[in-house]
This record gives structure tokens, C-alpha cells and sequence, in this order.
């Protein structure tokens, strides 16, 4: 096992390196200019050139990036230069709204998904599979932005049961008022997503002979359903996994229709004004914690099947 | 069975119990916690918070919700455009001079502000003198005086000044670009030296605002510290900061202007980019004001009993030509028949009738107009004349590319106006092909002038400009010393007598010569129809009925100390 994980961990180190590669490239070979935004419209040559010294814009790309890749790797993300904040503090403080966020629609697209799913795998065929299936390729389909406005007319403006933006004010009881319409619309895809592969997978699953078998041997159904869930579970895993990490990056239009501070605003925002430190470190970050989650996925697998070590 | 399994294992039966199956109950325990407890009280939470009530407005909190995506810096020369300062600039802090900001009819002049007179020296008018108000404290209780405003310019001009703040330096060190000297000549009087003659010092200065020294000391010299706890002499206090979320005020009960004394409890600010979004935050109570709401949504808020307020300001949307030689526009007159060519009543219904017919570079209404020949109106007829002395016909036409941007501060609604644009000239026998990019990128380019590869053969680009003062309305365009790189002349245009006009304008410092050169100036704009002027915005605001007080001035700015809420 220890072998393993480590062999994981180090294919996980090209595969971050190669990202932060990309990402810099693309954030540098965007049209626009970064003090556009910082500066005056009509700042003069001096003050522009200035400021480039200053933000290291000057010096040719190669030399930019290894600067960058060396401050990053001792922890020093540089500072924003629409703002003047350091990039780390920026990217926790959005983390920690966006993690929050990623975690109570993982729990309830978890929840939903699997609940969906079983029923429909189980009862697969019928008129319930059908009603399950359709509102979970509506899940899949329904655009995040389009379903995050509804909610908010019909909940905020209509009803006038939950705020239609923001944060609130504290980190208290009161933020998960908040919460509720994003969670709800973040939620909407990976229920989707999970309801469908569960359903296959228990559909799937209660058709192989080992069930036959298990049946055979006089195994009560509970007994019998818990090896099906045990055989379902390391796919389940993977497609969970995923949904993680996307949700964890938070979702740039989500974010941006309810004015979450999380991740996904951030970036909008950096993309917008070509804050590049904090664009680099931003999609650097979400990219590792993307990385990292596969990793996870990767080690807790074979620990639910056996078979995966020796692949 | 296996139906009556899954059914037991997520409801948990007693049956299951009673079957002793100890180590199922455990896992069913487990899935149960892990999976069940989450969710059931998640519901049970929603239930509960959908069973409060909804937001309920706070008596005499006003709550805005800005278009900028994050909150203005509050530490003085701030950041965020035009609405930094409108909101945190010149509610937390005051300029020497000062926006008479007071009526929706007439155009902003300037006004005394922490400066209760200026003066220029006859002998030498490179020198002038700023007499300061006495009796003035900043927030935190330490006197303002000539040291203070001295140690502020030093704040963005004097790189060597231990409190030279790089970022207020970027915003402020453009916006007096003459200034050469200051110093203190006594407690309340400033003297100011400039680098040649330069009458606009007033409009420049009223960009400089003055945070307090005694507190920067007081946070150890540091303005990341200052941010956390900022001050200023504006009539309003920051009580709390918090980047990108909110930023609450409270009236300063001190400020020197006893008539401009806020009653609100608070002023909230928050950062909602997202137009829909901030729509929705308005009917849904959550906030009492928004910044331009989308045009689109304009009568229904109204049907909905909101208030919608616009006024005419200094900004214009127009088209900037490119002059370089190759440019159809080079020619006179097919830069009269396009601006002859556009519908523009017609642009404004499109728009829910949230714009002004441009005429020129400023509004019909402002007293930089003067009284130009040339009549910009919609006169398709006129135009193919113009044209067909050109040699341009619909069999004949001449193609054009412009670059514009399909979103971005100022731009109003850029796709469809653009569109209406394109149909218009097509009319008349010029074929317009779009080179659409992101508003960062159009400002780039603008930065760059139409002689830059990236322009790519464009002769339009379409960025609309902020025309607070004579010079970033009128002599940044055209001052052919400003051809890029050296400033924002995008088209260079040079012409000896705009040349002259703009050293009169800088060497008259009798306010009301110095108007009649501005507007000799903006004749020559229009009758040389120097740009295709298209619209001036009118910056709507939705705020609730609740919202009491505010006027909405023909300016950028607006004062919020009128403003209460019931």
C-alpha cells in the first residue's frame, strides 16, 4: 500500500507542474493588459512602465515563469495587483466560502444522487426509474447560471424566504440562509451525474450471477444488498470524487449570479480586471486541489476493492 | 424481498433488530449518520430559515449594491473607477476643491471643499495658492492643515516619502500630471507650483483627496493597516471593511459642512457585478439601491413600484476614427455622413429611452457645447450626398472595421447599439465588419493607438470616454503631443490649431475665458465631426420608494448625505 501511494504522488507531481505550465501560458497569452484596470485610463508612460517594473510585466515570459514557480514553491504567491492584497490571503479567505459551499452540495447532490439512483436501479425499468432518470438528466442538463435565477425569482423575489445574494455579514447560523439557493443550484449537476451512475451500477450489479449465488447460499437480502453496494461503490467513488473537485473550484457563473465570495467570484473577477498573480495562483491552487482529490480517489479505491492494488 | 431490504435499510425498521443482525445495524447506523442525519437536517434548516421572515429593512440603513466586484479601497485615492470614488472616495474623504453636486437642472461646477479659495500668482501663473477651511478634523480627531495636504500629494508624488503608497500613486499621480512643487507657506495656506502654466488645476485637484496622517501614524505607518482603519474628513466614517463582501459607514455627526450632515444610520455597501443579480437583490429587499440596472428590466421594476432615477453626465459613447493614412475617415465628409446616417431617437427606444442624443463630445446641455455649424441628427439622405461627393455609393461602398467590446464599464449596451450602427451605415454605403473583444483588451488596444499591430487594420475603436474636466473630455483625444505612446490620442489626429486652442485653454485663468476657449474647442470637434458621437448615458439607479432625499445630479458623483430611508 505505501508503495502505492507513493507511486501516486509522484505521477501527481508532473501532472501539477504541467498544469501550472499551461496555466501561466494562457493567462500570459490572453489579449489585455493587467494595469488597464489598475491604472488610470489616460496614465501616463512613465507611471505604466513603472508599475510593470514593479509587477516583474517587463522581464520576457520564460524569466517570469520561473520567478513565479520559485516564489510559489516557497509558499509566496505574490500580491494582487488590482487590490495590493496577497494572493494566499485572497485565495484562503475564498476558499474557505467556496469549501463550504462545495461541501453542503456534495453532501446533498450525494444524497439525492444515491437516493435517486438506488431507487431507480432497483425499480429499474419502470415508471419510477423514468421519473428518476428525467429529473436527473434535467440535473445534468439545466444550465447552473439559468437555474440559479430562477431559484432566486421564485424564492427571493416572489416568496421572500431567502436572500438572493451575498454572503451575509458573519460567519454564523445566519450565512447558511444564504447558502441554501447556490447549494441547492451547485448541487443540481453532480445529483444528476451520480443518479445516473449509480443506477446503472445497481441495475448492473443486481443482475450478476454472484447475486444468484449469494441468494443460493441463503444470504438475507440486506446481506446481499450490502456486497452489491460493497461492488458499486469504488465507481461510485471515482464519479464522486470528480464532482468534488469541480465543486470545490467553486462555479465561476454560480458564484458570480449569487455573489458568493468564494473561488469561482475570484477568478471571474481576476479574469476580468487580468489580475495575473491572482489568476496564476488562483487556478494553480484549484488545479492541485483538483489533483490532490483524484489522488484521495486513487488511494481510498482499492481500499473498497482489493483487485485495483494490483493494477 | 429485495424491495422490503432497501426500503428497511434507509428507514431502519425494528424488525432489522429484532433479527439481532447487531453488525448490519452498525453499518445502517453508519450510512445513516454519514449519509441521512446531513440531509434530514439540512431540510429542517431550510425549514426553519424559509419559516423566518425575510430580510426586513433596518430604519434608516441605506444598502447599495455597487457594479464593481469588489469594495473600494478605503484609503483615499481609491480604486474602482468612477465608483470607487463615488461611494468610498468622496463619502470617506474630501478634496481641496469640491463638486457642487446639489441640482439635478444645471451642469457640476466646482466648489470649495477643504480649500475655501485658490489663486493663481498674476506674475508668475505657474504659482498658485490653496487657502485651507480651518476648524476641519479628520476622523480620528487630528487637525487638518497644510502639512496634511502636503504630506498627501507626497502620499503619490514623492516616491522617497515614507508614506508613498504605490497603489493611491496609481490611481492620483495621473490626474495631476503639472504638478511640480507644494508646500506649506502657513497652518492654512498651500502653495502649489506647476510644471508650466496649467489653468485646470482646480479640476484636477478636486480628484486629490486627503486621508489623515495622524492616523496612518497611529496604525504604524502602514496602509495595509490604514485599510482596517481608515480616515478621512468626508461626512461619512467606515465602521467596517470587509474586501469583496461589504463595507458599512456611519455618518461622521462632526463634518465641517453642517448642511451636508447625514441622518442615516448606516451606509452599506456591497459589490454585486452580475446585473441579474443585482436585480433580483433589489426586489428581493435584500438592498434598497442599485447601480444601473439593466435596461431591460427598467419597466418592469418600475411597473413594480421601484424608482428609477437618471440624469444626463459627462460621458460619452461615441466612435473614435482612426486619421492614419489608408482611413476612409481621413475624409471629412464621410466622417458628417456617418454621424448623419445614425438613427439615434431610434437607438434611444432600443434602449428603454436610457440615453442622450449625442450632438457632440459633451452634452447639448453642458456649457462646454458652444455653438457648433455642423448639426449632428439623423439625415440618411444628406449623408449619401456627403457621401456620393466622396465617390462612395451603395454600388461603391467602402468597408470599415471596428473594434468594440461586448461588455465593460461605460459601454452601456455595446452589441446592440454596435448593431444598430452597422444596419445604419450600411444604409448609407459604408460596410462595417466587427472585431469584438473584451473590454480589457479593446482598453489595450486604445492605449496602444491605431498604429499598433494589434489594431489589425481597424479605423473605429469604441471605447467610451468619462468627461469630467476639459482634459479627459476634449485634449486627451487630440492633443497631438498625447499621440500614443505617449497618451491616448488613439486616432492621431494633429492639427496645428487644436494645438493652440488647448495651450489657450491652460493659460487662461479667468474661469469664464477659459470656458469660451473650451467651447471654441468642442465647435471644432463637432463641425470637423471628429468622431461618429453617438450617445451620452444617463446612468439609471433603481433604489426603493423607501428611498427619500436623493437628487440626481449631472455628474459621475452624487451626494449621499441628502439621501434617507424610511
Amino acid at each position: 500500500m505505501p508503495v502505492y501511494i507513493l507511486k501516486r504522488v509522484a505521477y501527481a507531481v508532473p501532472v501539477a507542474l504541467a498544469v501550472s505550465m499551461i496555466c501561466f501560458l494562457l493567462v500570459h497569452l490572453a489579449p489585455g493588459d493587467p494595469l488597464s484596470l489598475v491604472l488610470p485610463a489616460d496614465a501616463n508612460q512613465t507611471t505604466i512602465d513603472a508599475t510593470k517594473a514593479k509587477y516583474g510585466l517587463d522581464q520576457p515570459l520564460p524569466a517570469q515563469y520561473f520567478l513565479w514557480l520559485t516564489n510559489v514553491v516557497s509558499g509566496d504567491f505574490g500580491t494582487s495587483i488590482a487590490t495590493g492584497r496577497p494572493v494566499v490571503s485572497e485565495i484562503a479567505n475564498a476558499l474557505t466560502y467556496s469549501l463550504l459551499l462545495a461541501l453542503i452540495a456534495s453532501v446533498l447532490g450525494l444524497v439525492v444522487g444515491t437516493l435517486l439512483g438506488t431507487v431507480a436501479g432497483y425499480w429499474n425499468g419502470t415508471a419510477i426509474d423514468k421519473i428518476a432518470s428525467a429529473v436527473a438528466i434535467s440535473g445534468v442538463s439545466l444550465p447552473h447560471y439559468w437555474l440559479g435565477i430562477v431559484l432566486v425569482v421564485i424564492f427571493s423575489v416572489n416568496l421572500n424566504w431567502l436572500p438572493a445574494m451575498g454572503a451575509g455579514e458573519s460567519w454564523s447560523a445566519e450565512r447558511l440562509k444564504f447558502m441554501v439557493l447556490p447549494a441547492i443550484t451547485l448541487a443540481a449537476m453532480p445529483a444528476g451525474i451520480i443518479t445516473r451512475s449509480v443506477r446503472a451500477l445497481v441495475a448492473d450489479t443486481l443482475g450478476k450471477e454472484f447475486v444468484t449465488a449469494l441468494e443460493a447460499r441463503g444470504l438475507t437480502q440486506t446481506q446481499i444488498f450490502l456486497h452489491v453496494v460493497k461492488n458499486a461503490a469504488p465507481t461510485a467513488i471515482a464519479v464522486i470524487g470528480v464532482q468534488l473537485g469541480y465543486l470545490m473550484a467553486g462555479s465561476i457563473l454560480v458564484e458570480t449570479v449569487f455573489s458568493w465570495p468564494g473561488t469561482g467570484l475570484l477568478l471571474n473577477t481576476a479574469i476580468l480586471q487580468r489580475d495575473i498573480p491572482l489568476l496564476q495562483g488562483t487556478i494553480l491552487v484549484l488545479a492541485l486541489i483538483f489533483v490532490a482529490l483524484n489522488l484521495l480517489v486513487d488511494i481510498v479505491q482499492p481500499m473498497f476493492d482489493p483487485r485495483m492494488k494490483r493494477g | 424481498m429485495a424491495r422490503k431490504v432497501l426500503i428497511t435499510l434507509w428507514m431502519g425498521t425494528t424488525q432489522d433488530r429484532k433479527e439481532g443482525n447487531k453488525k448490519m445495524t452498525a453499518l445502517r447506523r453508519k450510512f445513516r449518520t454519514s449519509l441521512l442525519r446531513p440531509a434530514l437536517m439540512s431540510t429542517a434548516a431550510i425549514a426553519m430559515l424559509v419559516g423566518l421572515s425575510a430580510p426586513t429593512l433596518a430604519g434608516g440603513t441605506l444598502r447599495i449594491a455597487m457594479t464593481a466586484s469588489d469594495i473600494p479601497l478605503p484609503n483615499g485615492q481609491t480604486d474602482q473607477g468612477a465608483e470607487g470614488m463615488r461611494f468610498m472616495g468622496y463619502t470617506v474623504f474630501d478634496a481641496l476643491v469640491g463638486y457642487d453636486l446639489s441640482s439635478p437642472d444645471k451642469p457640476v461646477t466646482l466648489i470649495p471643499g477643504l480649500a475655501t479659495e485658490w489663486s493663481v500668482d498674476p506674475a508668475d501663473t505657474t504659482k498658485w495658492t490653496f487657502k485651507l477651511r480651518p476648524g476641519v478634523k479628520f476622523h480620528d480627531g487630528s487637525d487638518f492643515n497644510a502639512e496634511a495636504v502636503v504630506w498627501n500629494l507626497a502620499k503619490i508624488l514623492d516616491k522617497d516619502a515614507p508614506q508613498y503608497d504605490e497603489r493611491q500613486a496609481a490611481q492620483g499621480r495621473g490626474r495631476i500630471p503639472s504638478i511640480a512643487t507644494y508646500k506649506v507657506v502657513d497652518d492654512m495656506t498651500v502653495e502649489i507650483t506647476t510644471k508650466a502654466p496649467e489653468a485646470l488645476i482646480p479640476y484636477q485637484m478636486a480628484w486629490i483627496v486627503m486621508s489623515s496622517p495622524a492616523q496612518w501614524e497611529k496604525v504604524g505607518k502602514n496602509w495595509d493597516e490604514f485599510l482596517k482603519a481608515p480616515s478621512g474628513t468626508g461626512p461619512f466614517k467606515v465602521e467596517s471593511y470587509v474586501p469583496r463582501e461589504r463595507a458599512v459607514l456611519v455618518p461622521n455627526t462632526e463634518y465641517w459642512d453642517k448642511d451636508r450632515i447625514s441622518t442615516l444610520d448606516k451606509l452599506v455597501l456591497m459589490p454585486v457585478a452580475d446585473p441579474s443579480a443585482r436585480v433580483a437583490a433589489l426586489r428581493s429587499g435584500q438592498v434598497d439601491w442599485i447601480e444601473a440596472p439593466p435596461s431591460d428590466s427598467i419597466e418592469s421594476l418600475r411597473g413594480a413600484g421601484f424608482e428609477i432615477t437618471s440624469n444626463v453626465y459627462p460621458h460619452v459613447w461615441p466612435w473614435h476614427f482612426s486619421l492614419l493614412e489608408g482611413s476612409p475617415w481621413t475624409d471629412i465628409r464621410v466622417r458628417k455622413a456617418a454621424n448623419l446616417a445614425i438613427d439615434r431617437a431610434g437607438m434611444k427606444e432600443l434602449l428603454g429611452g436610457m440615453m442622450v442624443e449625442a450632438k457632440g463630445m459633451v452634452p447639448p446641455t453642458s456649457n462646454w457645447f458652444g455653438n457648433p455649424e455642423f448639426e449632428v441628427k439623423y439625415d440618411p439622405e444628406a449623408a449619401k450626398a456627403l457621401l456620393a461627393e466622396a465617390g462612395v455609393s451603395s454600388e461603391k461602398p467602402i468597408s470599415v472595421k471596428a473594434i468594440i467590446s461586448p461588455s465593460g464599464g461605460g459601454q452601456m449596451e455595446p452589441m446592440l447599439m454596435n448593431e444598430l450602427i452597422q444596419q445604419n451605415l450600411a444604409e448609407v454605403g459604408i460596410n462595417v465588419e466587427f472585431d469584438v473583444r473584451d473590454w480589457n483588451a479593446l482598453l489595450a488596444n486604445w492605449r496602444a493607438g491605431a498604429k499598433d499591430p494589434g489594431t489589425a487594420g481597424a479605423t473605429v475603436t469604441n471605447s467610451s470616454y468619462f468627461s469630467q474636466d476639459p482634459f479627459t473630455a476634449l485634449i486627451r483625444h487630440v492633443d497631438s503631443t498625447l499621440i500614443p505612446p505617449n497618451g491616448t490620442n488613439w486616432g492621431y489626429y494633429s492639427d496645428p490649431e487644436m494645438d493652440a486652442l488647448i495651450d489657450q485653454v491652460r493659460n487662461e485663468f479667468d474661469p469664464e475665458k477659459q470656458v469660451k476657449v473650451i467651447q471654441t474647442m468642442h465647435e471644432k470637434f463637432v463641425d470637423e465631426a471628429l468622431f461618429l458621437f453617438v450617445a451620452h448615458d444617463v446612468a439609471p439607479r433603481a433604489m426603493t420608494s423607501k428611498v427619500k432625499g436623493f437628487v440626481h445630479p449631472q455628474n459621475w458623483f452624487a451626494d449621499l448625505t441628502s439621501v434617507t430611508v424610511e
